[in-house]
């Protein structure tokens, strides 16, 4: 008995060692991954925190209560509050159509929704100032009636609405189509409503495609330069979000204020990588208990 | 449960958007001046001298905003719509450019004294502590192995003024004409390695990245860098001949009527011309045209762009138009 676990226990090992790499090669690849990842992300995230207390934890407070930097946190923050929730709308209707339902035009709809991530963010700010700017289509009408979309908080909101567009529906479409649509007919012929059937049938199942989704839109919401850049204005404390308050104060040598600032942008990005590993490990379990 | 969440994320949505509207919410009078790179500080200290005085005079409260950028961007801003009351911009050219959408009334530089600019400034050098290059003077930026910074004259209103200088000064050396000028000119922008696309980017690759021999930039922004950086790492060069920089300061007229404040627009404006407004300049490094206010700068020959140039449109043309001398002395695939 003893004989065969331990020719058992050789022959797995001998497997293992022929199915992969020498060991040399193995440390090789993992060291140069772990080399690139220190070069590239550890490094750079630790010196946006070094930087940024350099000058010592009062300043770096003080940095971030500074009215032009609140008033960008604040813009930011009502952003992604509107731009968010907007979006998740969307998402929902959108995959929810494509998944469930067969229709003309389909193909045609999935490559607008993803239109956004192909597009440049200069671009996408651009098309707004050439829509709403004062030498636009609507420009001058919406200048007679006293209407601010760009160069104000709605041209913001809007260009960042086109920017994370895709998010929650490219999230979902995979999720949905794989389930397919049994579950619902089900609870149709059983008599619920199409509301019902929604949050007790498809809801429980793509929840958490849902806040992967969200989560992976706000972080784009908040984090925002290029589009917003160009549809901003830089009025300071009015239309500057924080990643273009970081850009200002950089440029006017306030370099641990603007390193300061970047830390919430790092943080953000961090807690958002944080909550993505939760949700995954959720889906995965979900995933193997049905 | 599902309400709860409900009422829970109203419940946050609501928060956010209470914190986040007195960011928006307006004192008496808010006034948006747009203005190029380099006068951030200098319009945070006029402002706050502005209200402290239009409060006393008038007992109206008055916030003025600032937007900064590159001069030619912020006028392209202006011209889309961005609701400026008065603009303070890097050369008259670009608010000539707002002027033709019919946002500014013809005539606009004479409204003011001194073709409306309140300050004037000049291009100066900045140099690495020491001087190891021994530059003195615009003939050493062209010798071989000096590496000039300066921004895209394309792009950047400042690099404009660069460029125009070092041709003014080739212009008037003995035996000096437009072909040696654009000679000479070649020859500087061989030295450049970089061409960033505003002043403050330049700025930037100069002292920050430790590019190059020598910054050329505006006074102002050279006395800046030196102060707010590091006194012990750089020195200012004035070069013996250089061009008198005027920006021009308006108002929006089309804005300014529109949102009711054309007085409180022009008053702002009068205010850089008085003793205070022109102390406030003079600390920020710009040469205050009132005479009688002292300066630290050093006098330099200044060329005026009129005279050298013929004024801004004629110069845009010949010199930084598509297929301009600037292209003709410029090729980045050297």
């Amino acid at each position: 008995m003893a004989n065969i676990t331990t020719l058992h226990n050789k022959s797995t090992d001998q497997a293992r060692r022929q199915l992969s790499e020498p060991f040399w090669v193995r440390w090789l690849l993992i060291s140069s991954a772990l080399l690139f990842l220190s070069l590239f992300l550890f490094v750079p995230l630790a010196s946006v925190f070094s930087e940024a207390l350099a000058k010592g934890v009062e300043t770096y407070l003080a940095a971030l209560q500074e009215a032009d930097t609140w008033s960008a946190i604040k813009l930011t923050l009502l952003v992604a509050v509107i731009s968010v929730p907007l979006n998740l709308f969307f998402g929902l209707a959108a995959s929810w159509a494509i998944a469930k339902f067969e229709f003309r035009g389909k193909s045609l709809l999935i490559t607008l929704i993803d239109l956004p991530f192909s597009v440049s963010p200069v671009i996408s700010g651009l098309i707004y100032v050439l829509m709403f700017g004062l030498q636009g289509w609507i420009g001058p009408w919406l200048q007679d009636h006293d209407i601010k979309i760009i160069f104000a908080a709605p041209g913001i909101i809007l260009a960042t609405i086109f920017v994370t567009f895709p998010f929650v529906a490219r999230e979902l479409i995979p999720l949905m189509e794989s389930q397919g649509c049994e579950e619902e007919e089900a609870a149709l012929t059983l008599g619920a409503s199409g509301l019902q059937t929604f949050f007790r049938v498809t809801f429980p199942n793509i929840k958490w495609g849902i806040l992967y989704g969200v989560i992976l839109c706000n972080a784009r919401a908040m984090g925002e330069f290029g589009a917003v850049s160009v549809v901003s204005g830089h009025i300071r404390g009015m239309t500057n979000t924080v990643p273009l308050q970081v850009e200002i104060l950089y440029n006017e040598y306030n370099y641990a204020a603007a390193f300061a600032v970047a830390t919430l942008l790092a943080l953000l990005a961090l807690v958002t990588l944080v909550i993505k590993s939760w949700v995954e490990f959720r889906m995965k379990q979900q995933e193997i208990r049905s | 449960m599902k309400t709860n969440l409900l009422r829970k994320f109203a419940a946050v949505a609501t928060l956010t958007l209470t914190l986040a509207i007195p960011g928006f919410a307006a004192a008496d009078t808010t006034l948006l001046n747009v203005s190029y790179d380099p006068t951030r500080e200098l319009y945070q200290d006029f402002n706050s001298a502005f209200a402290k005085y239009w409060k006393g005079k008038t007992g109206d409260t008055v916030t003025v905003k600032q937007s900064h950028g590159g001069s030619g961007k912020q006028a392209r801003s202006v011209i889309d719509g961005l609701e400026a009351d008065v603009v303070t911009l890097a050369l008259g050219y670009d608010v000539d450019a707002i002027a033709e959408k019919g946002l500014i009334k013809p005539g606009w530089q004479k409204e003011l004294p001194h073709n409306s600019s309140p300050y004037t400034s000049t291009i100066v050098f900045l140099v690495r502590k020491g001087n190891p290059k021994k530059i003195k003077d615009w003939s050493d930026l062209v010798k071989p192995g000096v590496s000039v910074i300066t921004p895209n004259p394309k792009t950047s209103g400042g690099a404009r003024w660069n460029y125009l200088a070092a041709w003014a000064y080739a212009l008037h050396q003995p035996g000096g004409n437009e072909a040696k000028a654009k000679e000479f000119v070649g020859k500087l922008f061989k030295n450049v390695p970089v061409l960033d696309s505003g002043a403050r980017g330049s700025t930037n690759t100069f002292v920050q990245r430790g590019l190059g021999d020598v910054l050329l930039a505006w006074e102002n922004e050279a006395f800046l860098a030196i102060n707010e950086l590091s006194p012990d790492k750089f020195e200012i060069v004035t070069p013996s001949e250089s061009i008198l920089a005027e920006p021009p300061v308006t108002v929006i007229d089309k804005v300014a009527d529109k949102r009711g404040t054309r007085k409180v627009a022009e008053e702002y404006l009068k205010y850089l011309y008085t003793d205070d407004g022109q102390k406030i300049a003079a600390k920020h490094y710009y040469r205050p045209i009132n005479p009688k206010i002292p300066s630290k700068l050093a006098k330099v020959k200044l060329y005026t762009i009129d005279k050298a140039f013929g004024g801004w449109q004629k110069a845009q043309k010949t010199h930084f138009a598509d297929g301009g001398l600037f292209d003709q002395i410029y090729s980045p695939t050297k």
